[in-house]
């Protein structure tokens, strides 16, 4: 019986979908993605319904990530979302791409989509000046998600994020800046603002000698002024790469970092359920003709716990600590901690343990010696 | 079946490194045809890879090889391999004492060097025969004749029978065997009286325990005896005795004076089994030890710690194998707040630290942080008493001391006479004094310098080579001690004074190798969370300071759409990384800072 088969099937979790095509590679992005053929696309989508229904679970939140979710057509989400049991208040995101969904797509209808249950839109904008956006390979203008924005809105989408990407080649502050004026302007509720991050296998990779990226000092200072200009239009952050205004953080991934439950369909994706983590091979046909998921092994121990909680401003609550594993936070865990907290890097009081936006910057390090 | 003593030779192999000693050896034991051709693996008897990699023997050996003569007798030639390097003159005299006679090997376009005056003069204090050859005649720029007229002027010893050899190609080989044969004396040997042997190596086998190699003096051991251990009182059975062949062991019925062989005893304890002691037995024990066998002092000291705590047994026991093979290493325990629990090991030399640090890592797979070398100290205190020092950490209040003391050597440097100047100033340079200077020839000299220990102990040997393009030779012996000015250097990391990284120094280096250390620590100590002040101090004054910058950036920005797994094996890596790194407080001082500060030279 897989693993997800067990369990209690009453408790609603999380659902996140993954949709691995894309019209082209960017060249920073290491997510699992091909081109979309249709015959392709049709069995994938019935493979998904095909893993939802067998599944048979209740979901409070739902995420379609990718690839490209918005390209297979609001046809296709809107099937998909046909075999997905929601609790009523359920957070349905789907990512999109600005350019399949302005003009230019004529499968994609942001109204289908909203009917079918989505009320959460989560586009790439990555940078708001079209040099940056170039530079990384986004197709589409700045327009284009101004279009696709006002669309959403139009169908009655109004939760709308946007991600930023932080390090971009000769990306400065002025123009960060202008990113998250553009941010606040189209009415986004939600940023996310990743450190572009050279992943190996990726084009930017091979020519990551001569990429003209902004150095470690350069890149740690747009971080800084990224925190300060999103908390200053009402962005707050609520975790190491995201900010949002009050009530609107995204409660599917404060699921990964609260280390609660989700279930992940297709290629690549990833699930935590009943304490046990597995997931599907990064291959369409594999999912399409129906393999297992592989056992990842156990999940949620303390250290897992600890590790996911700190990448919360909130940080480590001992309550919740308490509550979830029946003993306290360790000495030595607070003890290390006190010697950080000297340094800046971290806030201790008698409720929790809670990182700076300093000690964001360098959390690997501050986690390890934590959890050490 | 025995042969008669008068058919017996003992001699070993003396030599400048590298003259071609071991090549030599290998030779002898193809002519005799003690191994077949097959076996033959380049250098049979330097059985360490350690040995062979370095191109040095590290310890002695011994093997025995039958030799039909021209006169048509069959004689017995015990050949007993020398280390040859200076660290290890005491391993070469007990080699010697084994012995009638020694063979020494001149290469013939290099002429006399330092080791080979310095074992010349050893083996003539044990009163052996020498057998000079000329090795490397085969070379193009061998001159022989010079080389001949130049051992007769330097060294006194006839040449005019010298066999002119090439170790590498075979030629003349037999002469060597025919002028072992006439010169080195048969052993002067009388079976009757109570057994005296001498140890003079032995090599820990996990089989039978520790085989112990000896020269039987006088009278005779067989299996069953009871045998004792002069020096340690230890008494063990005799389960076997044997002769040393090239490849295997060889039993035989008993051990007889005058020949040379092994003894095992399922000799289980370290340090039961001597190298230096006289076996004699229970049943007819001898009054008196041979003599001659040197109390071994070591020179140079440091900490040897485990990188895994976890590893100091294993360490200890390691330690206690190699002492077994090597009298010279001691160590007892010691604590290091910055390093935990580990040893103070005391060497013979630099190389010889070196060489036991490679094989307990080599060998026995241990994971080593070592600490900065250091020389006895003399220190004498305000109140009277005087204490010696060889770890910085117990270095006094300086306000106790009334005068400190630092060894010095008599050393001995053989060069071409081009390379005079160079050599004087990296003298100057390490405080030397000094003495004179020989022509040996019109062409090469002999300086004679008064060095402290402590300036040669680092890299005197590598600045002499480098400076001299590898012709010059060196040799030293400890004279005496002598006042000095000396300090105590302290690395404060983050404030906090770091144990390990102490050492003792003369005033007038003090500041530019605290800067120095400085300099290399930033270099080697990665970035962190926070920013790292190193200080150099001497008691309360800093003299030297940097600081490593806090690390800026280290964080993964995006957790993959729910792939815990993968930012989990990212921190493991972190994890495991952190374990390789020394904890000081909260700073991480990753093993290559120490070998950094270690190995600080003249051209850093």
């Amino acid at each position: 019986m897989p693993p997800f088969l067990s369990g209690d099937i009453m408790k609603p979790i999380g659902l996140y979908l993954h949709i691995p095509f894309c019209n082209g590679k960017c060249p920073y992005c290491d997510f699992y993605s091909v081109n979309p053929e249709s015959k392709k696309v049709k069995a994938y989508v019935d493979a998904i319904c095909r893993e939802i229904d067998k599944a048979d679970r209740i979901y409070n939140t739902v995420y379609f990530g990718g690839g490209t979710p918005s390209l297979i057509g609001s046809d296709n989400i809107a099937k998909i979302m046909s075999h997905v049991k929601r609790t009523p208040n359920c957070e349905v995101t789907l990512e999109c791409n600005p350019s399949d969904t302005g003009a230019i797509s004529s499968t994609f209808d942001f109204s289908v989509v909203a009917k079918s249950g989505i009320n959460r839109m989560s586009m790439g904008l990555q940078s708001a000046d079209d040099a940056e956006r170039k530079i990384l390979g986004r197709r589409g203008s700045c327009k284009d998600v101004e279009r696709a924005i006002s669309r959403a809105k139009n169908a009655g989408i109004n939760n709308i994020s946007l991600d930023l990407i932080l390090g971009i080649p000769y990306q400065t502050k002025e123009s960060l800046e202008k990113s998250i004026e553009f941010c606040k302007n189209s009415g986004a509720k939600h940023v996310s603002a990743y450190i572009l991050k050279i992943e190996e296998g990726t084009p930017f990779y091979r020519i990551k000698d001569t990429l003209p990226v902004p150095d470690e000092d350069e890149t740690s200072d747009l971080y800084l002024s990224a925190v300060e200009l999103l908390g200053k239009r009402g962005y707050h952050q609520y975790e190491i790469s995201n900010f949002s205004e009050k009530g609107y953080e995204s409660r599917h991934n404060l699921k990964y970092w609260l280390c609660e439950e989700y279930l992940g369909i297709g290629a690549s994706a990833h699930s935590f359920v009943n304490g046990k983590r597995f997931y599907y091979e990064r291959s369409i046909d594999d999912f399409i003709g129906g393999n297992s998921p592989v056992d990842d092994g156990f999940g949620g121990d303390e250290e897992e716990y600890i590790m996911l909680v700190l990448r919360l401003s909130e940080g480590l609550i001992f309550k919740s600590f308490e509550n979830r594993f029946g003993k306290s936070v360790s000495e030595k865990t607070i003890k290390k901690a006190r010697e950080l907290e000297k340094h800046g890097l971290l806030k201790v009081d008698d409720n929790s343990i809670s990182l700076t936006v300093q000690g964001f910057l360098v959390s690997n390090s501050v986690i390890c010696s934590l959890i050490e | 079946m025995a042969v008669s003593k008068d058919k017996i030779r003992n001699f070993c192999i003396i030599a400048h490194i590298d003259h071609g000693k071991s090549t030599l050896a290998d030779r002898l034991l193809e002519k005799t045809k003690s191994v077949a051709l097959r076996d033959m693996t380049a250098q049979l008897l330097d059985k360490m890879d350690l040995e062979r990699e370095r191109g040095i023997t590290i310890k002695a050996h011994a093997v025995k090889l039958n030799y039909v003569a021209e006169d048509g007798e069959e004689y017995v030639l015990n050949l007993i391999d020398t280390p040859g390097h200076v660290d290890f003159n005491y391993e070469v005299s007990r080699s010697l004492a084994a012995c009638e006679g020694a063979v020494l090997i001149v290469d013939a376009s290099q002429g006399v060097e330092a080791q080979t005056l310095a074992n010349t003069y050893l083996a003539l204090d044990h009163d052996l025969e020498l057998v000079p050859v000329i090795n490397k005649i085969d070379l193009p720029s061998a001159d022989p004749d010079r080389v001949a007229a130049e051992v007769e002027d330097v060294i006194g010893l006839d040449c005019s029978e010298a066999p002119r050899v090439s170790a590498k190609t075979g030629l003349n080989i037999e002469q060597v065997l025919e002028k072992i044969v006439k010169d080195v004396p048969p052993p002067e040997a009388n079976d009757d009286l109570p057994l005296r042997a001498l140890i003079f190596d032995s090599v820990y086998d996990s089989y039978k325990g520790v085989i112990v190699y000896v020269r039987v003096k006088e009278g005779r051991i067989k299996p069953g005896d009871t045998m004792r251990m002069m020096a340690t009182g230890a008494e063990f059975t005799v389960v076997e005795t044997g002769y040393m062949r090239a490849t295997i062991p060889e039993p035989c019925k008993e051990l007889t004076a005058g020949e040379v062989g092994y003894i095992t005893a399922s000799i289980k304890t370290v340090g039961d089994a001597r190298v230096g002691d006289t076996v004699t037995t229970v049943e007819n024990p001898a009054s008196e030890p041979l003599p001659g066998y040197r109390k071994v002092n070591p020179m140079v000291f440091c900490g040897v710690y485990p990188a895994d705590g976890a590893d100091y047994e294993n360490l200890r026991d390691a330690l206690e194998k190699l002492q077994l093979n090597d009298a010279a290493l001691t160590f007892e325990p010691e604590t290091s707040g910055a390093l935990g629990f580990g040893f103070r090991c005391g060497f013979l030399g630099l190389l010889h630290l070196e060489i036991i640090q490679e094989r307990l890592e080599r060998e026995y797979d241990l994971d080593l942080v070592t600490t900065i070398p250091s020389v006895v100290y003399k220190i004498n205190l305000t109140d009277g008493t005087m204490i010696e020092i060889d770890n910085p950490t117990h270095y006094p209040d300086p306000a106790t001391i009334a005068s400190c003391e630092e060894p010095f050597t008599d050393a001995h440097i053989y060069s071409p006479a081009e390379y005079v100047g160079t050599i004087m100033d990296l003298c100057q340079d390490r405080r030397g004094i000094f003495k004179n200077m020989d022509y040996i020839t019109p062409e090469r000299v002999d300086i004679h310098y008064e060095l402290p220990l402590n300036e040669i102990i680092y890299d005197f040997f590598d600045s002499l080579k480098s400076r001299t393009r590898g012709y010059a030779s060196f040799d030293y012996e400890i004279k005496d001690y002598r006042k000095s000015n000396l300090v105590k250097l302290d690395v404060l990391l983050n404030g906090d004074v770091v144990d390990a990284l102490s050492f003792i120094i003369h005033s007038e280096k003090a500041y530019s190798k605290a800067r120095k250390i400085a300099e290399k620590l930033k270099e080697n100590i990665p970035r962190q969370m926070f920013e790292i002040p190193i200080q150099i101090g001497i008691g309360g004054k800093i003299i030297a300071r940097e600081t490593v910058k806090a690390m800026r950036k280290d964080v993964l920005a995006k957790c993959y759409g729910g792939d815990i797994t993968r930012k989990k094996k990212l921190l493991e890596k972190q994890k495991e990384g952190k374990k390789r790194m020394r904890h000081f407080g909260t700073v991480e001082v990753p093993q290559e800072a120490f070998m950094a500060v270690l190995k600080l030279d003249d051209n850093d």
